[in-house]
């Protein structure tokens, strides 16, 4: 709390002060038997009104004792190896260390929970696989029921497929990935993501502009590590022209992202 | 709590010791020159140099004016703690190993190592307030315990000694005689080589802390086994708090093993246990050796630990460790 005692000279008010030498001077009151002591000010607030600011502060004195000879020993000269000013090495640790609880006995925190529970905060079984929301309604709920691409339409189409084909009396498989692929005509790329953006940041930072139905990370097989990029899908068209609108150059992780809509996959 | 790394030894820690009123900290290492530091921010403040082989421990008078060390160089060593000088030098035919200063500061107890045919054996030397006067002659040598004794230390109104070593046994002594009083067994006592003993304030009892994975807090009159604290690596080195009612101890694997095993399997941290309740509270990780040496300030609020890496890491306590709850 930092509150300015000190009076300037009147003259050194510039005109555009709005006149704040007009105001009372600041009072100050104790400290008083308990240690408190009051500070009123005044000032103008952002509307031009006069307010009184009244500052409780309590004053504690320490008493810390040092034994006999402490004072003495902290002007002794510096000798041997110190005497020319070498301190040695001496640093403060980077690393702020903390007491760590012990685990129960044959217990060994596995790294994996420990990413696992700090990446996600709490995993939960509640997921919607419509809108991909976590934890706040089952997919047979789901308010965009209707919306999403219907499980059915798809093997009729996948039927009127194998009717083409019917010349020549092959077994055509279903193609799973049909569906997929539909999901990912409006499917939004992101890129320059940090390295620790994981899916869930992704769908947290999109979700604010819609139901998001998918929301994914590209990491490298071998590494381990994140590519920098990632893909969105949003149940609703509009809301990823939103998303495009408003995130494309916003900075994230302090780097700035690229969002577009992806180019649809070269066969 | 962010520790102040002091790195003024260029080999492991081997001790370390607080003046009484907790202002000053002593360190030995096996580098030959002990050293002395501001114990609030960890300034060095001289180091004391002559010894010519490692330094294996130290203790500093009641009034911080005099410091003795005991060197594997096989010499004792008395210095003045402001200015660095050497006072006397106590001459042995083996490695010095534990110093320790009687209540009262004029008797001092010094162990030295069996070394080609001699035995290993307890010394006790008279220490006059003017080093001029100091003699080398020795008031009582004890011999008996076989291997080397580690560690010793004055019992209470300097009546007895207590020793305990290579042979896991710990001895008490009567100081004016040289008799053996009490002596643990076998079967309840250590079980491997004792590496360390701390003794409580009031010196009604001690912490040893053993390679035999354990450390125990004895009763000094009767060598009754009052608690036991449990860890899963060998222990160097123990300290209590004078503050609350912990204890600390430290280890880690053989310095041997060091380079074979991973950092975190090396268990190199000081352990806090509840010293009633000989339950964990909880470890200080920070180095990357075994920890030799601890040393708790006078005032609790913060303890000092020196490892085989060479560093002495000085922690000041957050509030959060006064807060703990058992």
């Amino acid at each position: 709390m930092a509150i300015s005692t000190q009076r300037k000279d009147w003259a050194d008010y510039e005109e555009d002060d709005g006149g704040d030498f007009l105001l009372p001077p600041t009072e100050v009151i104790g400290p008083d038997k308990k240690g408190i002591k009051k500070v009123i000010s005044y000032k103008y607030n952002d509307e031009g009104k006069k307010v009184k600011v009244t500052t409780t502060i309590r004053v504690t004195k320490t008493v810390t004792r040092t034994g006999r000879g402490v004072e003495e020993r902290r002007s002794w000269p510096k000798f041997g190896a110190a005497a020319d000013g070498n301190d040695g090495c001496i640093s403060v640790s980077q690393e702020d260390i903390h007491l760590e609880k012990p685990t129960a006995p044959g217990e060994k925190p596995k790294e994996k929970d420990i990413q696992q529970a700090a990446g996600t905060g709490g995993g939960t079984l509640m997921v919607c696989r419509t809108c991909g929301m976590k934890g706040d309604h089952w997919t047979r709920e789901c308010r965009y029921k209707n919306l999403a691409p219907n499980p059915a339409d798809a093997t009729s189409e996948t039927s009127k497929d194998s009717d083409n084909n019917k010349g020549t009396k092959k077994y055509v498989a279903p193609r799973p990935d049909r569906k997929r692929r539909e999901d990912e005509e409006h499917s939004i790329r992101v890129s320059n993501l940090s390295d620790d953006t994981r899916d869930d940041d992704l769908r947290d930072l999109f979700a604010a502009f819609g139901p998001v139905a998918r929301a994914r990370v590209l990491f490298d097989h071998h590494t381990g590590k994140s590519r920098g990029f990632g893909f969105v899908n949003f149940v609703h068209k509009e809301d990823g022209e939103r998303a495009i609108q408003k995130l494309n150059g916003y900075g994230y992780d302090s780097l700035i992202l690229c969002v577009e809509w992806a180019a649809p996959r070269s066969k | 709590m962010r520790p102040i790394l002091m790195k003024g030894h260029e080999r492991p820690l081997t001790f370390l010791k607080y003046n009484r009123e907790g202002d000053l900290l002593f360190s030995c290492a096996k580098d030959h020159t002990p050293t002395v530091w501001f114990a609030d921010n960890g300034e060095r403040l001289g180091t004391y140099k002559g010894h010519n082989g490692a330094v294996w421990c130290c203790d500093v008078s009641r009034d911080s004016r005099r410091l003795i060390t005991g060197s594997a160089d096989q010499t004792a060593k008395l210095w003045d703690v402001k200015s660095g000088t050497e006072l006397f030098t106590f001459k042995f035919d083996s490695p010095a190993r534990a110093v320790d200063f009687a209540v009262g500061d004029k008797l001092a107890v010094i162990t030295t190592d069996p070394f080609m045919e001699l035995t290993s054996a307890i010394h006790v030397k008279s220490i006059s307030s003017d080093p001029d006067e100091q003699t080398a002659e020795s008031l009582l040598t004890i011999k008996g315990p076989r291997g080397r004794i580690q560690t010793a230390a004055w019992g209470p109104l300097n009546k007895t000694i207590i020793s305990a070593g290579e042979d896991a046994i710990v001895r008490v002594w009567d100081s004016e005689t040289g008799k053996l009083l009490i002596e643990s067994s076998k079967e309840t006592g250590h079980q491997n080589t004792v590496s360390s003993l701390f003794m409580s304030e009031d010196g009604s009892h001690f912490l040893t802390g053993s390679l035999d994975k354990s450390a125990k807090l004895w009763d000094s009159r009767t060598l009754t086994i009052l608690k036991t604290y449990v860890t899963e690596r060998p222990v160097n080195a123990v300290a209590m708090s004078p503050l609350l009612e912990h204890v600390v101890i430290g280890g880690g694997q053989s310095a041997s093993e060091v380079t074979t095993t991973d950092r975190r399997a090396g268990k190199f941290e000081a352990k806090f246990f509840h010293k009633i309740l000989q339950e964990e509270i909880g470890g200080v990780k920070g180095h990357f050796g075994p920890i030799n040496a601890l040393a708790f300030n006078p005032d609790g609020r913060s303890f000092t630990s020196g490892g085989e890496d060479g560093y002495v890491r000085l922690h000041h306590f957050d509030q959060d460790y006064f807060n703990i709850k058992m």
